[in-house]
């Protein structure tokens, strides 16, 4: 483990000298199929996922594209019938050897669901959940320091600040997005997942959202499943295409949107299906 | 004319109503005009109309003229002195009715003696056996009551199969083309159908009222003070109507030893029934808990009475020795005991925990559980942390209805608690229940009337009282947590 | 924004790791699973111990010992005075049991005049001897006079003798058997006289005081009275109560009420139903204590609460395009309910009564109440004649204190939890098989 991780280390270096500019590749999927039973529905994805950008995986619904996405950080392990092949790194990982902890993986590789789904206590305790559950904070005076930051990160912190101790269920959906936000930015994760969230808020709090989103690409690598090609436009600078269970076609989203190779992928945009 | 056979006529003339509607309507379909209603439906409403209000007299009247009887005999007993040798007035009544049940099986044309003591060898080779102290002069006031009693019967029979017939007629002339048959038959079923959902009601009202009546007679010879505040449960058993001390009947006893028991069942059904439903819910593979559940199921469905016996036969005894090995000595637990009762009852209740636990669980949105895990956390962190927070109301409310449970479990206390009223803080002693004693009191033969039987009942309002509330919070509580999540 | 080529693309380095407390939080997730496994163990465990000594006391009790004797049916012992033409009471009170113990000495070859000897013979076989020959006797006079051979039972302390289950290392006297007794049990066992059969008296025999002759004939017939009353009666009731309730009632007070009833009477505790069984349905209405008929009408209002909530349950999960779609050819809503709905809903209702049958038979403290807790030793003809329930009987026989009781006992617990689990596994057949997912 600490020989493969000084290696890594090394060839990154190593690599990151030769490179030209800092694009770096975060993680990466090589070959990913998933099966539920006996129904398959991810054939031999490859895409890279860059370092402090958004990746915005798009795609008529049941394409896979949250399939995908919930293989990044081993949610699909929680369905029992789901099974995974081929190979899925970060920082060149495979996150399914068997060296690899699942818990540990999801601290660094956060997520956000489709559905606010805040826990039902306090907005603090909310956020603190994460950076307790991980031992992050060093007392109180620590975790209200995390707490705080996060909230503000989460562009949330202004409307919440006065009343922490009220239970989270009781925002507005867009606040509670956010707050669901700041909650996966407290566990300080290198990649946050984020599985169409905006898909059920209003237009302004949506557009809150993805302002946040921008703002969030400095310190983390983002990947978005949105079945809006607009969002995918607004936030990403990569976008990958789905379509039934296949990765399409993969690129710079402003490419994507101009000049798409794939007639699959004209035909979305343009509106044929979706 | 007997009951029995007053409904069979009526029945039958609601069959003839019912095919003479049929026809009746079907002959009118000719063809110019569209039937409102299909043919068997009048045939239905004729049948309803000649046989329901005839039934409701029918009871009507066999009540009524049970009470008239009953007030008949009354008014020509003769005035009760001090030297009656029948102890009470109702008995006096009672006795005479059966008398006269007894005669009705005699041949009519048996010449009846004057004296019971002639009389009693004639019913006995009848099969009809009658309490001894039956009186002479009770013999003509039951032949008198029976003749009575045939007046009234033959008289209703009359009014209740005018009653049938004029219902059917009725019924019969109103078939016409446009008739609403079918809406008048579907009213009555509704009416039928409401009639059955208000049993409920009834029930509960019957259940408060034959509680409250046989309490308010306890409480005019036991005061609520000293029965509801009375530490000593010592009720003589004093023979039929004899007055004088009737003993102590304090509740303090029974409700500690009810509390006491259900106490330490819920101490062994609440975490491992908790336990058992986290597991099969959020860790036990589909294989696991298709073996697993169906066998807590079996636990559920095993009568109470087996855990007793279980109690009791094995259980208590294999405790004692234990604790007699163990002090080498003489047993420190005894062979009923809070402890013993209190453990098994708590088996009983694991299953009715883990499957009402089950149920609020998986009531928690799958959302609650990918937002944890999702950050992280183990799956033990997500259940102690999100989970049983998020289920905890739920989880009291069912912890209520255990409890209640608990509270008014009867075999197993029966057999395994024991009969004495203690108060005691050792769980390795036996103590009693309010259930226990409201078998105690009314199994045997005991006057009905007397405090030492009519206590059962305040003991019964006194549990029925405790369980409603429990009852009534508890799903008030499981309502609204369910609500939350729909 | 800024289109790379391909070539200058990087893998990351890797991130420095920090310390989130895996081995302690693994740890406790280990511990919690521990706990979960236990929990659902001790349940199991209590299960099994509880079935294996309930079989391992009762599984005897199949089997009863009988000693065949070659009976002769004499004359000068049943009716020495020769007056059975005149008085037909000669026939009952003859002295039969004096019939068996003779065919006794002979077969063990006693001498009759040795009394001590004799009077060990006391309690080798079953008061039951009466009965049985008299009725063979009352059968067929013809008899007297002749031999035949009759299988006698034995009496209790000799069955469990015979079937080991007492400790011959104890003393003689502080024991139920001498060992004279058990040398002739040895002598007639050794000449296949003495034998266990199957015990067809623990289905057919009535009250007794003698654990041989005692059986569930009348507890039997007791619980199949009322299983047939509560069905007849709970299920057509709680079939209407939960059309109306879920089809029919608007949301008003009432409805509330009766809600709240229902889910009330679900719940409370079954010996308040055998207090309103007393004072109501006795003491009130006048019925007959210690009858079927009460104690069916009592777990009757007892059933209703279970089979109205399975009901409403499967009624509840018919969707709502089988409405319209009835609704929309004209159907009225009555003939939608009983015509489209309720065969839907048969398999969930069905269920749900089996439940609250095999609830209802396994139910005892209501009918302690009124007065099933009786001595009946004659089958009920009716369901108003006295009679007893299987789990009284248990009860009944759990205050007894002999031995071969407690064995009887657990024979009829193994009889009612069979009877149970067949319903109960026919419930879980059902559910499974018309499970069905709109």
């Amino acid at each position: 483990m600490n020989i493969m991780t000084e290696q890594s280390l090394e060839n990154a270096v190593g690599d990151k000298m030769s490179a030209k500019s800092n694009e770096v590749i975060k993680m990466r999927g090589d070959k990913v199929g998933v099966f539920y039973g006996e129904k398959q529905a991810l054939f031999d994805v490859n895409l890279d996922v860059r370092q402090n950008q958004v990746t915005a995986l798009i795609g008529p619904s049941g394409c896979g594209k949250s399939t995908f996405l919930r293989c990044l950080n081993r949610m699909n392990d929680t369905i029992d019938s789901a099974r995974v092949t081929g190979r899925i790194t970060l920082d060149d990982e495979d996150i399914y050897d068997k060296n690899i902890d699942v818990v540990e993986l999801r601290a660094r590789v956060g997520m956000v669901f489709q559905k606010p789904n805040p826990f039902p206590k306090s907005i603090y305790e909310n956020v603190a959940y994460g950076p307790r559950i991980h031992g992050l904070a060093k007392g109180k005076a620590d975790m209200d320091q995390i707490v705080e930051s996060s909230l503000k990160k989460a562009a949330i912190w202004n409307e919440v600040k006065d009343r922490l101790q009220e239970p989270g269920t009781g925002l507005s959906g867009g606040q509670q997005q956010r707050l669901c936000i700041a909650r996966a930015i407290a566990v300080s994760p290198e990649v946050i997942l984020m599985d169409e969230p905006c898909s059920a808020l209003d237009p302004i709090a949506t557009a809150r959202v993805e302002e946040l989103i921008d703002e969030l690409r400095q310190n983390y690598t983002i990947v978005i499943v949105t079945h809006s090609m607009q969002q995918a436009a607004r936030v990403s600078q990569r976008t990958a295409m789905f379509h039934l269970g296949y990765l399409v076609e993969e690129g710079a989203t402003d490419k994507m949107f101009t000049t798409p190779d794939d007639k699959r992928t004209q035909d979305y945009i343009t509106g044929r299906f979706g | 004319m007997s009951s029995l056979l007053v409904l069979a006529i009526v029945i039958a003339i609601g069959v003839v109503a019912f095919l003479l509607g049929r026809q009746r309507a079907a002959a009118h379909d000719n063809g110019t005009v569209k039937p409102h209603s299909r043919a068997h439906y009048h045939g239905w409403w004729a049948f309803l109309l000649a046989v329901l209000p005839a039934l409701l007299l029918l009871a009507v009247w066999n009540v009524g003229s049970s009470f008239y009887l009953d007030r008949h005999i009354h008014a020509v007993l003769p005035e009760r002195t001090a030297d009656s040798k029948v102890a009470s007035e109702a008995l006096d009544v009672s006795l005479v009715k059966s008398l006269s049940k007894g005669l009705r099986k005699l041949d009519g044309n048996t010449v009846l003696p004057a004296s019971f003591a002639e009389l009693q060898p004639l019913l006995a080779a009848k099969g009809v056996a009658l309490a001894t102290d039956t009186q002479d002069y009770m013999i003509p006031i039951a032949i008198e009551a029976n003749k009575v009693q045939d007046r009234l019967g033959l008289f209703g029979a009359a009014v209740i199969l005018a009653l049938s017939i004029a219902g059917a007629f009725y019924a019969l002339r109103q078939i016409a083309p446009r008739a609403r048959a079918r809406n008048n038959v579907e009213r009555l079923m509704l009416w039928g159908l409401l009639a059955a959902s208000t049993i409920a009601i009834l029930t509960t009202v019957g259940i408060v009222l034959s509680m409250l009546f046989q309490t308010i007679q306890f409480f005019e010879s036991v005061s609520p003070m000293s029965f509801f505040f009375g530490t000593v449960w010592d009720p003589r058993f004093a023979a039929a109507g004899s007055g004088g001390n009737q003993g102590q009947f304090g509740l303090i006893p029974l409700l500690a030893g009810t509390l006491y028991i259900a106490a330490v069942a819920l101490l062994v059904a609440v975490p491992v029934g908790l336990m058992s439903a986290v597991y099969m819910a959020e860790y036990a593979t589909p294989k696991v808990r298709s073996v697993v559940k169906p066998a807590l199921e079996l636990l559920a469905g095993i009568p109470t009475i087996v855990y007793g016996i279980f109690a009791v036969v094995t259980l208590g005894p294999f405790l004692r020795d234990l604790s007699a090995a163990l002090t080498g000595g003489s047993p420190f637990i005894q062979g009923q005991s809070i402890f013993t009762a209190g453990l098994v009852m708590g088996v009983m209740l694991i299953p009715v925990v883990s499957s009402l636990s089950d149920d609020i669980i998986t009531a928690v949105p799958r959302a609650m559980r990918d937002g944890s895990l999702g950050l992280g956390a183990t799956r033990s962190e997500t259940i102690k942390r999100v989970i049983l927070p998020a289920a905890l109301p739920g989880i009291v409310g069912a912890i209520l209805l255990t409890a209640s449970r608990a509270i008014g479990e009867t075999m197993i206390v029966v057999l395994a608690a024991g009969v004495a009223a203690n108060l005691t803080i050792n769980p390795f002693e036996a103590m009693t229940t309010i259930t226990v004693k409201i078998v105690n009191q009314l199994t045997g033969d005991l006057e009905f009337n007397s405090p030492q039987t009519l206590v059962a009942f305040a003991l019964g309002l006194t549990l029925f009282a405790l369980t409603l509330v429990m009852n009534i919070v508890a799903l008030y509580i499981v309502r609204k947590y369910r609500e939350q999540y729909e | 924004m800024t289109d790379i080529p391909m070539g200058s693309v990087v893998p990351a380095a890797a991130h420095p790791r920090r310390d989130i407390g895996l081995k302690a939080r693994y740890a406790a997730e280990r511990r919690f699973r521990i706990y979960g496994v236990l929990a659902i163990s001790v349940g199991l465990a209590f299960l099994a111990i509880m079935l294996v000594t309930i079989v391992s006391k009762g599984y005897t009790a199949f089997w009863q010992t009988t000693v065949t004797l070659p009976i002769s049916f004499d004359e000068k012992v049943i009716d020495p005075s020769n007056k059975r033409a005149t008085d037909s009471s000669v026939l009952i009170k003859a002295n039969y049991p004096k019939l068996a113990d003779n065919a006794l000495i002979a077969k063990l070859g006693i001498d009759p005049a040795n009394k001590p000897m004799v009077m060990k013979l006391k309690g080798f076989l079953s008061e039951g001897a009466r009965v049985q020959l008299r009725d063979i006797v009352a059968a067929d006079p013809s008899v007297i006079g002749t031999t035949r051979n009759v299988d006698i039972l034995a009496a209790a302390n000799l069955d469990s003798a015979f079937k080991g289950q007492i400790d011959l290392g104890v003393d003689e006297a502080r024991r139920k058997v001498s060992d004279q007794q058990i040398a002739w049990m040895n002598k007639l066992k050794a000449e296949g006289l003495m034998a266990e059969h199957f015990n067809t008296g623990l289905f057919s025999y009535g009250a007794s005081s003698r654990p041989e002759t005692s059986g569930m004939g009348v507890a039997i017939i007791g619980s199949f009275y009322m299983m047939v009353i509560v069905l007849l009666l709970a299920l057509p009731i709680g079939v209407a109560a939960s059309i109306y309730l879920e089809e029919f009632a608007k949301k008003n007070r009432l409805t509330d009420l009766i809600e709240v009833n229902i889910n009330n009477l679900a719940a409370v505790p079954s010996i308040v139903f055998g207090l309103l069984g007393l004072a109501v349905f006795i003491n009130f209405l006048g019925m007959p204590r210690s009858a079927a008929f009460v104690g069916g009408l009592v777990l009757t209002l007892m059933t209703l609460p279970t089979i109205i909530i399975a009901t409403r349950a499967a009624l509840a999960a018919v969707p709502p395009s089988i409405r319209s779609a009835a609704l929309g050819l004209g159907a009225s809503k009555m003939q939608m309910v009983f015509q489209h709905i309720l065969p839907l809903a048969a398999p969930g209702i069905l269920t749900g009564t089996i439940i609250g049958l095999a609830r209802a038979l396994g139910e005892t403290a209501p009918l302690l109440l009124i007065g099933m807790v009786a001595f009946v030793a004659d089958y009920p003809k009716t369901p108003f004649d006295p009679a007893t329930a299987l789990p009284v009987q248990i009860y009944m026989w759990a205050n007894e204190a002999e031995r071969a009781f407690v064995e009887r006992m657990s024979g009829a617990i193994i009889i009612l939890l069979v009877f149970l689990m067949a319903m109960n596994i026919t419930a879980i057949v059902l559910r499974r098989r018309f499970e069905r997912r709109w």
